[in-house]
C-alpha cells in the first residue's frame, strides 16, 4: 500500500521523544516495521483473507475494532444526509420543473447553486452558530441525544440535494415536452398524477446514476462533517489515523470506504433494472 | 466568442454574475496585497481575538492578526491553486484524450481503463489519499487536484474529439495529406475547446473547495499561512465565543465558488444548452 510512503516514523512516533535508539528498534521489531515492504504486504493480504485487518499501531487494538466501532456512527450519518438529500433534492427538482421560469423555480435553482458553492464546513458554522449556539435547539457536536445527527446530516446531504435537484429539474423539464405528457395532460388527469405517474418514472435512470455518484461523495463527505461536529466515525478515524502515521487503520478504512464504493454502485445498477425494466443484465 | 460575451453580457444574468465575481476575485488576489491594511503575518497580541472594528474590518484572530488582511492575501492562495491544480490536469488530459480519440486502439481501450479507475473514487477521497502519501502542503495538493481533474478531461477531450474526427473537414485535411499532429493541433483541438473551458471553470470552483477543506482539516497550508480554510480551521475553536472570525474568509470562500460555478454553467448554456457534465 501507498501509505507506507507517508514521511515519519511510527515506531520512532509511539517510543516518545526521548527513546533511545534501541527501544525505537524494539518498537518497530514488535510492529513488524523491520520486514522489507513485500513482506509486509504479504502478512497483510493473508490476514485479509481470514478477515484480519491487522493491529492498530496506536493501542494494539485490532483494527476490525476501531473499524466495527465507527461504522455504525457513519453509518448512522450518511443514511440520515440520503434521506435529507433525497428528500429536499427530488421535491424541489419536482416544484421547480412544473413552475418553470417562475419566481419560485428562480428561488430554487439559485438555491441549488448555492448549494453546490457552499462547502460543508462553513454551512456547519451557519449551522452550528445559528441552531446550537443562539437558539441552542442542537448540540454543538458529538452523538448525545436523538436530534444530535439533525446538524451534521443536514450539513452533508445539502450539497447532494442540490446536486440532485439540478438533475431531477432539467429531466423532468426534458420530459414534461413530450408528446406522451401532453396526451396525459390533454385526457384530463391531474396535473399532480401527471407528474407523479407519468413524467417522474421517465426521469428516473439519469436521476438514479446521480443519486448514486452522489452516495460515493457522502461517503467520503463525512470525513469533513464528523471532524466539525466530533462525529466518532470512520472519517474522524481515518484524519486521526493520518495525524499519527496509524498505518493499519488508515488501510482499513481506506479500504471499507473503496468497498462502500462498490456496494453503493452495484446496488445503482440492480435500481436500473428496476426503473425501466426494459433493462435487464444477462452474462 | 464576441457572440458568447454579449450572451453572457445581455441575456443570462447569473453567468453575468459569474463574470463580475471572477473578474473581482481576480482583481483582489491581483492588488489586494498591495491595499492591504495589515501584514498577513503579522502577531499583535495585545489586539488578540477583536471584534470588528473601523482599525479591524475583520476583527483579529488568535495572534492579533487582521482577519481582513488575511482573506485579501488569501485569494492569491485560493486562486492560484485552483488555477494550477486544474492546468496540471487539463494539459496531458487533453493531450491524452485528444490522442486516444483520434488513434484508437489499444491506446485508447488503455487509457479509458485508467480513466475509468481514478474516476471510481470522489476527488475529496483521492486527495486525502495523495496528501497522506506525499505528505500535507499546498504543492502536494495542487498535485492531487491535477491527478483527479485529469480523468475528466481526458473523457470530455476524447469524447469531443471522436465527433470532431468524423467531420468531413478532417477527412478533407487527411486526404490533402496532413500529417496526424497537425490535424490534431489546427483542425480537432480549436473545436473541441469550448466543452473544455465549460469543465474548466467548474473544476476551479472544485478544486478551491478541495484545497479549503484539505487545509481545514489541517492537511494543506502549514499554520501562519493566510488561507481561507486554515482561517476557518483556527475560527472552529472560537466559534462560540467569537463567531466573527469565520465571516470573512468564509464568505470568501463560498462567493468565490460560486462564482466560478455561475460561470461555468452560464457557459455551459451559452455554448451547448443540451451538454451534460
Amino acid at each position: 500500500m501507498f501509505v507506507r510512503l507517508l514521511p515519519g516514523d511510527p515506531a520512532r512516533l509511539m517510543a516518545g521523544l526521548d527513546a533511545t535508539e534501541d527501544s525505537i528498534l524494539l518498537v518497530r521489531h514488535g510492529l513488524g516495521l523491520d520486514k522489507p515492504l513485500w513482506t509486509q504486504y504479504g502478512i497483510y493480504m493473508n490476514g485479509l483473507v481470514r478477515g484480519d485487518l491487522g493491529v492498530s499501531n496506536r493501542d494494539a487494538t485490532p483494527v476490525s475494532a476501531h473499524v466495527a466501532q465507527a461504522f455504525f456512527p457513519t453509518a448512522e450519518l450518511t443514511v440520515a444526509a440520503i434521506v435529507v438529500a433525497m428528500l429536499v433534492g427530488l421535491s424541489a427538482g419536482i416544484v421547480a420543473a412544473s413552475a418553470h421560469n417562475t419566481p419560485l423555480d428562480v428561488a430554487l435553482t439559485s438555491g441549488a447553486i448555492l448549494g453546490i458553492s457552499l462547502p460543508s464546513f462553513v454551512l456547519a458554522f451557519i449551522l452550528i452558530w445559528v441552531f446550537a449556539v443562539t437558539l441552542r435547539l442542537f448540540p454543538t457536536g458529538g452523538p448525545e441525544g436523538t436530534f444530535a445527527v439533525v446538524l451534521p446530516a443536514v450539513t452533508l446531504g445539502v450539497a447532494a440535494a442540490a446536486t440532485i435537484a439540478r438533475i431531477t429539474r432539467s429531466e423532468m423539464l426534458e420530459v414534461m415536452s413530450q408528446e406522451y405528457v401532453r396526451a396525459a395532460r390533454a385526457k384530463g388527469h391531474a396535473p399532480l398524477a401527471v407528474i407523479l405517474k407519468h413524467a417522474l418514472p421517465n426521469t428516473l435512470i439519469p436521476v438514479l446514476t446521480v443519486i448514486g455518484l452522489q452516495v460515493g461523495f457522502l461517503i467520503s463527505g463525512a470525513i469533513i462533517v464528523e471532524t466539525v461536529f466530533s462525529w466518532h466515525g470512520l472519517g474522524r478515524l481515518l484524519v486521526d489515523a493520518i495525524a499519527s502515521r496509524d498505518y493499519p487503520v488508515i488501510q482499513g478504512v481506506v479500504l471499507l470506504f473503496a468497498l462502500e464504493f462498490i456496494a453503493v454502485n452495484i446496488l445503482t445498477d440492480v435500481l436500473y433494472a428496476w426503473a425501466d425494466p426494459r433493462i435487464r443484465y444477462q452474462g | 466568442m464576441n457572440t458568447l460575451i454579449t450572451w453572457l453580457f445581455r441575456r443570462n444574468r447569473a453567468g453575468r454574475l459569474g463574470v463580475l465575481i471572477v473578474a473581482a476575485t481576480v482583481l483582489v488576489a491581483g492588488v489586494g496585497p498591495l491595499v492591504a491594511p495589515y501584514g498577513p503575518l503579522n502577531p499583535d497580541y495585545p489586539a488578540a481575538r477583536q471584534a470588528p472594528t473601523p482599525g479591524h474590518w475583520g476583527g483579529t484572530d488568535d495572534f492579533g492578526r487582521d482577519i481582513f488582511s488575511r482573506t485579501l492575501y488569501g485569494a492569491r492562495i485560493s486562486l492560484g491553486v485552483g488555477v494550477a491544480g486544474v492546468l496540471l490536469g487539463l494539459i496531458p488530459g487533453v493531450a491524452t484524450g485528444l490522442a486516444a480519440g483520434y488513434y484508437g486502439g489499444g491506446f485508447d481501450a488503455f487509457a479509458m481503463r485508467v480513466v475509468d479507475v481514478l474516476l471510481a473514487f470522489p476527488g475529496i477521497l483521492l486527495a486525502i489519499a495523495m496528501v497522506a502519501i506525499l505528505g500535507p502542503g499546498i504543492q502536494n495538493i495542487v498535485i492531487a487536484i491535477g491527478i483527479f481533474g485529469f480523468p475528466v478531461y481526458t473523457r470530455v477531450a476524447r469524447g469531443s474529439t471522436l465527433q470532431i474526427a468524423a467531420q468531413t473537414y478532417v477527412e478533407a485535411a487527411r486526404a490533402e495529406g496532413a500529417p496526424s499532429r497537425r490535424i490534431l493541433v489546427q483542425h480537432v483541438l480549436p473545436n473541441i475547446f469550448a466543452p473544455i473551458i465549460v469543465i474548466s471553470s467548474l473544476q476551479i470552483a472544485n478544486a478551491i473547495l478541495t484545497e479549503a477543506a484539505l487545509s481545514f482539516l489541517g492537511l494543506g497550508a502549514p499554520p501562519p499561512t493566510p488561507e481561507w480554510g486554515a482561517m476557518l480551521s483556527s475560527a472552529e475553536n472560537n466559534l462560540v465565543t467569537s463567531p466573527y472570525m469565520a465571516v470573512l474568509p468564509g464568505a470568501a470562500l463560498v462567493i468565490t465558488i460560486l462564482g466560478f460555478n455561475l460561470l461555468g454553467d452560464g457557459l455551459r448554456d451559452a455554448l451547448d444548452p443540451r451538454m451534460r457534465v
